[in-house]
């Protein structure tokens, strides 16, 4: 196993008030690591460091180091921008872009960074597919992103996120707007994408990090608790605190 | 239980009937309006009108060209000048926090409070002494002004309804801030900016005492920018106030004319703002 990513002792704060303290944990290329805990433990907090995402909300501050094959992303001379392209992001809200029609959505990344596209129609194809959604769409693909439903919209925004070609996607609670029958789909595909792709997802779900994860971090109050394979996690959890959560007891 | 619903009933029958007859009465003056000038305006109206300048005093016929293209010229220059810097002013206050912003939002408000008038006074100081002559351009920047604070503001507010959502989607595709805003966030509120300057354009198009002594007016055909120009808002001042038959008749269908120019330009930029992908609508 490789590590893709790292972060090594990440602490971060809201204006006064911590929000990560000292996190180090890896996270391993071409597999899905699920990042659990209640609420307010840090853990979108954390994964939106992993593509500097954190540092836009005002008052935000981060300290420690994140590596990307290696190297600092919070380095000095690091653009972020340039971060973020290579670490894509789902948010937990379907956000397609409202003013674009589908196909615009999956051509999005490319043409707002101002590249082009050699095979636009190839790309949308290929990109839908991945995602699972070309069938259901493939003959509306002029009409409004907005227009589908949420389920469909989710995989519209994955499938926006992965015509970049990043090299790890962070999804943020991805399920969490949708219905069981549209989750399944969506936990379904984070599962084939993680034969390619590298994935941190949130989730506050812990049958869906059992399901779709290969490695899981437990998050509590800011701290990382237990990080382990999934199945060690859920079968015999080295800490008491991470036992408490998935038994129930707490979260 | 069945006295409380029954008295329910007639409360929200009271209730609805008074903003039904509230909404009636706000309606009333519109419609009146709109109807005035209709009537009082096709009266005058005639294809000669649109094709002929003035004539002189006893002479029956001529129309107002001169005018009707002095109004275009003068709202078009005005938009050339708050279009730009009021949209631009509402992103800035609208995306970058900050003092600066504060001060800038609060100028707007202030601005928008100012009378017409005022702001003649000032492009009459800054404008037509400086280039020695009344003439369009200062007029145009005088109808500019008056519309930058209202799209600053309307263009402050729609951004804020964008939701941060897609800020967010935007920049996590590692696209650069300026982009996002550009291409997203002011492409998503652009139907609503529209409507907001269109409101902007709507109250300018109007406007008499800031141009009385900044494009001053002028009898005679003028496009030229360096020159005292039209309008019709003058036009319809000047001969409403005139104690001639001939010319109330021309001012009400100046009037009738500004009316329509305004309404087809708002309807214009209606069905243009309204397409969307596949005419989806969200």
């Amino acid at each position: 196993m490789s590590e893709k990513m790292k972060a090594e002792a990440l602490r971060c704060w809201f204006g006064k008030s911590p929000a990560l303290k000292g996190v180090s944990m890896p996270v391993v290329a071409e597999k899905v690591t699920a990042i659990i805990g209640p609420s307010g433990c840090g853990k979108s907090t954390f994964i939106r460091c992993l593509n500097r995402m954190h540092e836009l909300v005002p008052g935000a501050r981060v300290e420690g180091r994140v590596l990307l094959d290696g190297a600092d992303i919070y380095g000095n001379g690091v653009d972020p921008v340039r971060v973020r392209r290579r670490v894509g992001m789902v948010f937990q809200k379907p956000n397609p872009f409202p003013t674009m029609s589908i196909r615009d959505n999956v051509l999005a990344g490319p043409r707002l960074n101002g590249l082009s596209v050699p095979d636009a129609e190839e790309l949308v194809e290929r990109t839908l597919r991945r995602v699972a959604l070309w069938d259901e769409v493939k003959d509306v693909l002029g009409r409004s992103g907005t227009s589908l439903s949420g389920g469909q919209q989710q995989r519209l925004c994955i499938a926006r996120a992965i015509a970049l070609e990043p090299e790890v996607v962070l999804m943020d609670e991805p399920c969490s707007a949708l219905d069981p029958i549209a989750t399944a789909k969506v936990e379904e595909l984070i599962h084939e994408l993680g034969e390619r792709y590298t994935i941190v997802i949130v989730t506050h779900n812990m049958q869906q990090a059992a399901r779709v994860s290969h490695y899981t971090a437990f998050f509590y109050l800011g701290e990382l608790v237990e990080y382990t394979d999934t199945n060690s996690l859920f079968t015999k959890p080295s800490d008491s605190r991470t036992e408490d959560y998935i038994t129930g007891r707490f979260g | 239980m069945a006295s409380s619903y029954l008295r329910r009933k007639w409360v929200d029958r009271l209730a609805r009937g008074a903003c039904v007859g509230a909404t009636l009465l706000a309606v009333v003056p519109l419609i009146s309006v709109l109807l005035y000038v209709g009537k009082s305006g096709l009266e005058g109206l005639s294809l000669e009108f649109f094709t002929h300048l003035p004539v002189p005093l006893g002479e029956t016929g001529g129309g107002m060209r001169h005018a009707i293209a002095g109004t275009m010229i003068l709202v078009g220059l005005a938009c050339a000048v708050g279009i730009p810097f009021g949209v631009m002013a509402g992103v800035y206050v609208s995306e970058f926090e900050g003092p600066l912003a504060r001060a800038v939002r609060f100028s707007a408000d202030v601005l928008s409070g100012v009378p017409s008038i005022t702001v003649g006074i000032f492009v009459y100081t800054l404008v037509v002494l400086t280039m020695g002559r009344f003439s369009a351009l200062a007029g145009g920047i005088a109808l500019g002004i008056l519309m930058l604070p209202t799209i600053t503001r309307t263009t402050e507010e729609l951004l804020k309804l964008v939701p941060s959502s897609l800020r967010e989607a935007g920049l996590a595709l590692g696209v650069p801030r300026w982009r996002v805003t550009l291409r997203v966030v002011l492409v998503t509120a652009a139907p609503g900016i529209a409507t907001g300057v269109m409101l902007a354009v709507a109250r300018v198009a109007g406007e008499t005492a800031p141009l009385l002594f900044t494009a001053l007016g002028n009898r005679f055909w003028s496009t030229d920018l360096d020159k005292p120009i039209a309008a019709l808002s003058v036009q319809i001042y000047t001969y409403a106030t005139s104690p001639y038959d001939e010319w109330h008749q021309q001012a009400s269908a100046a009037a009738l004319v500004l009316v329509a120019m305004v309404l087809i330009l708002n309807l214009a930029a209606r069905l243009l703002f309204a397409r969307r992908p596949g005419g989806g609508r969200s």
